[in-house]
């Protein structure tokens, strides 16, 4: 590494790709130099640690979800008893494909940003670049990930300023923009569910009864007034299936487990704050009591309760991973309470009272983005004036 | 005919004074009429001969008017000429004027028309105005034409409704972007455009 160095210095020969050495030298290297004066007492806890601590927390998602896209895939050709690594297998070389492009486009565009500009680069897409493929359903084209990564990556982040100059969560204006561009392959039952064969593992054909909708989907579409899910091929799950994991959705959203350890690790690590992570929960919780106590089959989610309600679908995930995001939340403690507590509420709102929405989690989590600032606004001038008048009152 | 004041009336609102990418002026019509070219061209020509128009008379007239009124009179002129051009088309355009509904009417409301009015038509003699308003419709409407052409092209694979995107494409995966034809994308367009046109024209960059 150090050999190559000169040639990346101003002067050298690759003196535009500087950036790109030093981002590569960082990376893999501890700086070899020091402070030289001044007072430099601070925690060694930089972008780079608060980043992969997050990759370490979504580990369990990761692989959870890999594990229940062989498990769907089986399970919708009739091979329900499919050996453990052959369903593993069958999910990771169904989402590495995806993973590659999010970081390839992503990075490529982070790079490319950063010579431009002639500043580092920064580590942001690496939580970024790993969030894509766990929210996107298994179906999507890679392409339209692409096109969506590099639309989220410019328009939602370089054009702000980069990482932490960002008003939206960068993950989710990818998700949102596929969503609105190409809705066939966002929702519906052919989206969530991998059933041709990848490479020679899973042949085989669907079963009769294969259906391959969501909980959530079938919410949405549901008519009557009892109420029973169903997984993918016809037979009837519970809320237990849910916190277990074993349901059809997007890869990352389905195992409470999963999201519960890597909240965990997020919490105990004191990268995320926990704030609006309860707050997050609170809110749906009181927003899916009150829906549940006026139960209607207009609205077929209003059925559920509440504790199944936070079980299905992306809530959970949205709540640990993306409600969390430092840059685009709340700062202040107050605000953070709002904050979260209003995302909550209207994820269950939108995913009962809005039949075109089968899931609220990522509408409410943008809609919020947009207000944190205002949110910080008020609770800081409030604060403000509360002090001001305990100033003047003696 | 084209002194040099003429032609900076006529030619700089074509860029570097374009009343959408530098004034960003009419920006609402500019999203809601450029799903695709058509109908964004018709608006075009409307909004141009409007404009062309409403300058002359009212510069016309500009010495009789108590500048108290001077409001109201200038809408009067400009309803009544988009009165004209709204029965216009839908008498020889009867599905583009049912596609463009009330942004035609709202023309009266377009905030380059009232700005070059105010701006322009009240200082200066007809012919001056006349290639003001000229020029100003067609610095909107090349904005108008460019964004158009782009959302029709990417949202519906379709130039003036013919298919231009090869169905081998859809064979093999290719789908139209739905997010194209709602009108947030527009807004992206146009920022892209004001993007290159700024970077461009660095005289124009804000600090």
């Amino acid at each position: 590494m150090d050999k190559v160095k000169p040639h990346f210095m101003p002067g050298g020969r690759l003196e535009k790709l500087q950036s790109v050495y030093d981002g590569m030298e960082t990376f893999l290297f501890t700086p070899n130099t020091t402070s030289q004066t001044g007072v430099h007492i601070h925690d060694g806890n930089d972008l780079k640690r608060t980043m992969i601590t997050v990759v370490v927390a979504l580990l369990p998602a990761l692989l959870f979800a890999m594990y229940n896209i062989g498990y769907q895939h089986f399970i919708a050709i009739g091979q329900p008893d499919a050996p453990f690594m052959t369903m593993f297998g069958y999910g990771l070389l169904a989402l590495l494909p995806c993973i590659v492009v999010s970081y390839a486009v992503g990075l490529g565009i982070e790079f490319i940003a950063a010579q431009i500009h002639h500043k580092e680069i920064q580590e942001g897409f690496l939580v970024t670049g790993i969030l894509i493929p766990l929210i996107v359903p298994i179906n999507t084209p890679l392409w339209m990930v692409a096109v969506a990564t590099a639309f989220a990556v410019i328009f939602a982040k370089e054009v702000f300023g980069g990482t932490g100059m960002n008003i939206f969560n960068v993950a989710l204006i990818t998700r949102a923009f596929l969503f609105f561009a190409y809705p066939s392959r966002m929702s519906g039952d052919a989206a969530f569910v991998k059933t041709d064969c990848i490479l020679g593992i899973g042949e085989g054909s669907v079963i009769d009864t294969y259906t391959g909708a969501t909980p959530l989907g079938q919410l949405a579409t549901h008519v009557g007034d009892t109420l029973q899910l169903n997984n993918v091929i016809g037979e009837p799950i519970t809320t237990c299936d849910a916190f277990m994991g074993l349901i059809a959705g997007s890869p990352g959203e389905t195992s409470m487990i999963a999201i519960l350890i890597g909240a965990a690790i997020l919490l105990i690590t004191g990268v995320a704050s926990w704030r609006v992570m309860a707050s997050v929960f609170v809110g749906g919780l009181a927003m899916a009591s009150l829906a549940h106590a006026f139960p209607t089959p207009t609205y077929a989610a209003s059925m559920l309760d509440p504790i199944s309600q936070l079980c299905y679908g992306g809530f959970a995930f949205a709540a640990v991973f993306m409600a969390t995001d430092p840059v685009t939340g709340a700062r202040t403690r107050t605000g953070q309470y709002i904050y979260g507590f209003l995302i909550g509420v209207f994820a269950i709102l939108i995913r009962v009272y809005n039949g075109g929405y089968p899931e609220g989690a990522m509408l409410a989590i943008l809609l919020m983005n947009a207000f944190a600032p205002l949110i910080d606004h008020c609770v800081v001038s409030s604060n403000i004036k509360r002090r001001a008048r305990r100033a003047t009152v003696k | 005919m084209l002194s040099k004041k003429n032609k900076e009336a006529l030619f700089n609102p074509l860029s570097k004074d374009n009343p959408v990418l530098v004034q960003i002026l009419g920006i609402c019509s500019t999203l809601a009429v450029t799903v695709s070219l058509e109908p964004a061209i018709v608006m075009g020509i409307a909004v141009i001969t409007v404009m062309a128009f409403s300058n002359v008379i009212i510069s016309l007239i500009r010495n009789t008017i108590p500048t108290t009124i001077r409001i109201i009179v200038q809408l009067v002129v400009v309803a009544a000429l988009v009165i004209m051009v709204q029965q216009f088309l839908v008498a020889y355009n009867y599905d583009v004027s049912k596609q463009l509904s009330v942004f035609i009417g709202l023309i009266i409301t377009n905030c380059i028309l009232m700005g070059r009015l105010e701006a322009f038509a009240l200082n200066n003699k007809p012919w001056p105005s006349f290639l003001d308003g000229i020029g100003n419709g067609l610095g909107y409407s090349i904005i108008l034409v460019i964004v158009a052409f782009f959302r029709e092209l990417l949202g519906s694979g379709t130039i003036f409704g013919f298919q231009v995107i090869p169905q081998w494409c859809y064979d093999h995966g290719y789908e139209n972007n739905g997010l194209m034809i709602l009108p947030p994308m527009a807004l992206i367009t146009v920022a892209c455009i004001i993007w290159v046109h700024r970077a461009r024209n660095t005289e124009l960059q804000e600090n």
